[in-house]
């Protein structure tokens, strides 16, 4: 026990060091916290009435972020399948940093849930035993479950990695390698009952679609692996962790093929319903081409689609593939695209036209921007804190002392200029 | 959007006084009753789910909430939980011939049922469809408001809670906080609900609402006879809907709900479906009766038909 405690006061000590980079970044979030917390009061004093939701729309700007986030953290473990397959050398670090970012993500989709509901007093009412949880009936029940779950596996996963690099020791890998494997199917299963939640609703025929939950798969696996690329990047530039450029290349050539999939997907489901024409058409066509005079979700849309086929052709052509600067364009235009296309995109149509017929236009409040800027904040905040102390225990500075108790800390810095790692060569 | 600009003015314009305000409130608040909090708060923090309630733990619910409603709304007002009737199942027919688009069942039933005035919640939406194109509800308009109904042209469709065999509602719900009653009534226990609107997705006919805001419901307007699982006042972040007037309906067996009770045209009708003699029965045996939204199979108990 007391290792244990001696490793948390450790992690404790570790955070609070860094670079001036690293204190600007952490106090940068800190106020966007801040802010989204006073937003979430305003909320809370005064109903969700500060938000555009109505009874119309139900489900806003909150749920399509959740959504979003929750395809992050799915596709960010998936990368332990190529990692496996490729026998990429940085296999522990690749787990490790994806697995984190699959918390931070959950982190995120848990507060964005917390926020959309109108009594967070009464969470306990979902809690076994304590409330009702309306198993297995209830989609939203199911949702709960695997999410939690899949947020306490990662935590254990990664927490059990580091805390034995830590001490010097390998992991057990009968312990790691069954946990890591069933995370793969856990992964797939919170983006799919995700997407079941919206499919199951015979009222939303726009969500009331079979291939929506391949759908939210393909597109969580262009999503998750770029913004990955984006983060290996980061973290190779400004930390001492080493990962291969080929693992990267590789990464972005899965993309394309997702992104080829993902659009197909969607292709299929554009030509059935503009061919059959029937009445379920309405809401497609308001998120394509606008209906009677409202279309303030068309130029999104566009914008998403052009994204998209734009970042399937970076990724597709090798020679774009393999240059950063094509390479980091791409995986940006698929962040946003994606963002937009799994968030308002999905969720709005939905909603849009209403069941009676009625079309009103949702576009979100300051508030629910604010609130939603500080979820992000707040994410990102969690991401870098584990980041903090996973690489410095990756890298070897970090570690129990000799005594076997008390940590070590050699990497003060944590966010380093990148000329200090000039005697690291990772482009081999 | 012409509205964003304002509602963003509504949103950042609030006075310093008012935050700090809100800031104690709700730290206090957060979820959570405060220490010295009355013991009603914490009563109510800790309250079951309403069917799992014994006879005791209700009838404490129930004076609790009398005592509480009757000092705010400066009346005596009663809270029942009368059981369903054995032998009754609610049925509601729809005559769409006669409907005029008034819209006086809207506000009975705003009335009897206590909803909040400001922000208004309607539980009854009547749509103004156009003859020629039959029941098209892309096509339907509910903001109609010409200096005289009806209009040319048009007829009319009221539509409210269908009250289904299948409810989707239900089945979604996460805590089990809305349920199908034996007389086939689908009722919200308002102090389970957790606000998380799944219910509002699910349901195909726009029939639940939501409190955005805390209700606006004036003391002097406020029916004090009131259904646990009815027309008693909603508290803010829940979801409500029609209940057939289950205040009256379960009460007084043979009355009717309010929306039936004022329409001037005849046009809503209400029964029992299992009594053969009813004039629902009546109408489902002898008129030619259509559902909405059939290919759903939500099995409503609410018929449309044309009489005439």
């Amino acid at each position: 026990m007391r290792k244990i405690w001696e490793f948390f006061k450790g992690t404790l000590a570790l955070v609070a060091k860094g670079s001036k980079a690293y204190y600007v970044w952490v106090f940068t979030l800190l106020i966007f916290m801040g802010i989204g917390f006073l937003a979430y009061l305003y909320q809370l004093q005064n109903g969700l009435i500060v938000t555009a939701m109505r009874d119309q729309v139900s489900w806003g700007f909150y749920i399509s972020n959740f959504t979003f986030l929750v395809g992050v953290a799915a596709a960010a473990v998936l990368l332990v399948i190529p990692a496996y397959v490729y026998h990429w050398k940085p296999l522990k670090e690749v787990a490790v940093l994806g697995e984190m970012l699959a918390v931070s993500a959950m982190v995120m989709c848990l507060l964005f849930v917390t926020v959309d509901i109108g009594r967070p007093d009464r969470f306990w009412h979902l809690i076994p035993k304590f409330g009702i949880l309306n198993f297995p009936q209830s989609l939203l029940s199911w949702d709960v479950v695997v999410l939690n779950v899949y947020l306490v596996l990662n935590l254990t996963i990664s927490v059990y990695i580091l805390y034995n690099l830590y001490h010097k020791r390998e992991p057990n890998k009968s312990f790691t390698t069954p946990l890591l494997l069933f995370s793969i199917p856990a992964a797939v299963s919170i983006h799919t009952v995700t997407a079941f939640l919206y499919n199951g609703l015979a009222a939303r025929p726009f969500w009331n679609a079979s291939i929506l939950a391949p759908r939210f798969l393909a597109s969580a696996f262009c999503s998750g692996p770029a913004l990955m690329i984006i983060l290996f990047q980061l973290i190779r530039k400004y930390t001492r962790i080493e990962i291969k450029n080929e693992a990267i290349f590789k990464v972005a050539e899965l993309i394309a093929y997702s992104m080829f999939i993902n659009l197909f997907l969607l292709g299929a489901e554009v030509f059935k319903e503009f061919y059959s024409n029937t009445v379920h058409l309405a809401p497609l066509q308001y998120l394509l081409e606008g209906l009677k005079g409202h279309n303030d979700l068309v130029p999104y849309i566009w914008t998403a689609m052009i994204f998209n086929v734009s970042a399937f052709f970076l990724f597709l052509i090798p020679q774009t593939r393999e240059n950063f600067v094509t390479l980091n364009i791409g995986c940006i235009l698929i962040i946003i695209g994606v963002y937009i296309e799994k968030g308002m995109g999905l969720v709005i149509p939905g909603l849009v036209p209403d069941t009676l017929g009625e079309i009103y236009e949702y576009s979100p409040t300051g508030i629910e921007i604010l609130l939603t800027m500080g979820i992000w904040a707040t994410g990102l905040f969690v991401y870098t804190l584990l980041l903090r102390v996973a690489v410095p225990i990756l890298t070897g500075e970090f570690f129990v002392g000799e005594d076997g108790m008390k940590a070590v800390i050699v990497d003060t810095e944590f966010i380093r200029r990148a000329d200090h790692l000039a005697e690291k060569s990772y482009r081999d | 959007m012409p509205n964003q600009g304002k509602r963003d003015e509504h949103a950042f314009g609030m006075s310093r006084r008012k935050m700090m305000k809100g800031v104690a409130a709700v730290l206090g608040a957060l979820a959570l009753p405060a220490k010295d909090a009355p013991a009603s708060v914490w009563e109510s923090f800790f309250q079951k789910n309403f069917r799992e309630m014994s006879k005791q733990d209700l009838e404490k619910v129930l004076a609790r909430l009398e005592k509480e409603y009757s000092e705010k709304y400066k009346k005596a007002v009663k809270v029942r939980a009368t059981p369903p009737i054995e032998g009754v199942l609610f049925g509601y027919g729809l005559d769409l011939s006669r409907c005029i688009g008034c819209r006086r069942c809207v506000y009975a039933c705003v009335q009897e049922n206590n909803q909040s005035r400001d922000p208004q919640i309607h539980w009854i939406r009547v749509l103004q469809l156009n003859k020629e194109r039959g029941v098209d509800l892309e096509d339907a308009e509910q903001y109609y408001n010409p200096a005289m109904v009806p209009e040319r042209g048009h007829f009319y469709m009221p539509v409210q809670c269908q009250q289904c065999e299948h409810p989707p509602c239900v089945k979604v719900c996460p805590v089990q906080a809305t349920w199908k009653e034996r007389d086939g009534i689908t009722v919200v226990d308002y102090n389970w609900c957790i606000g998380c609107r799944y219910c509002m997705a699910a349901c195909p006919y726009g029939a639940r609402h939501f409190n955005w805001k805390k209700s606006g419901l004036p003391a002097a307007e406020m029916n004090p006879e009131t259904h646990y699982l009815g027309n008693r006042p909603r508290p803010v972040g829940v979801v409500e809907k029609c209940t057939f007037c289950i205040q009256r309906v379960r009460n007084t067996p043979g009355r009717y709900t309010a929306c039936v009770e004022v329409c001037p045209v005849g046009a809503r009708k209400f029964g029992n479906l299992l009594d053969p003699e009813s004039e629902i029965r009546y109408i489902i045996e002898n008129k030619r009766v259509f559902i909405l939204k059939e290919d759903l199979n939500t099995r409503p108990k609410f018929y449309y038909f044309y009489a005439t």
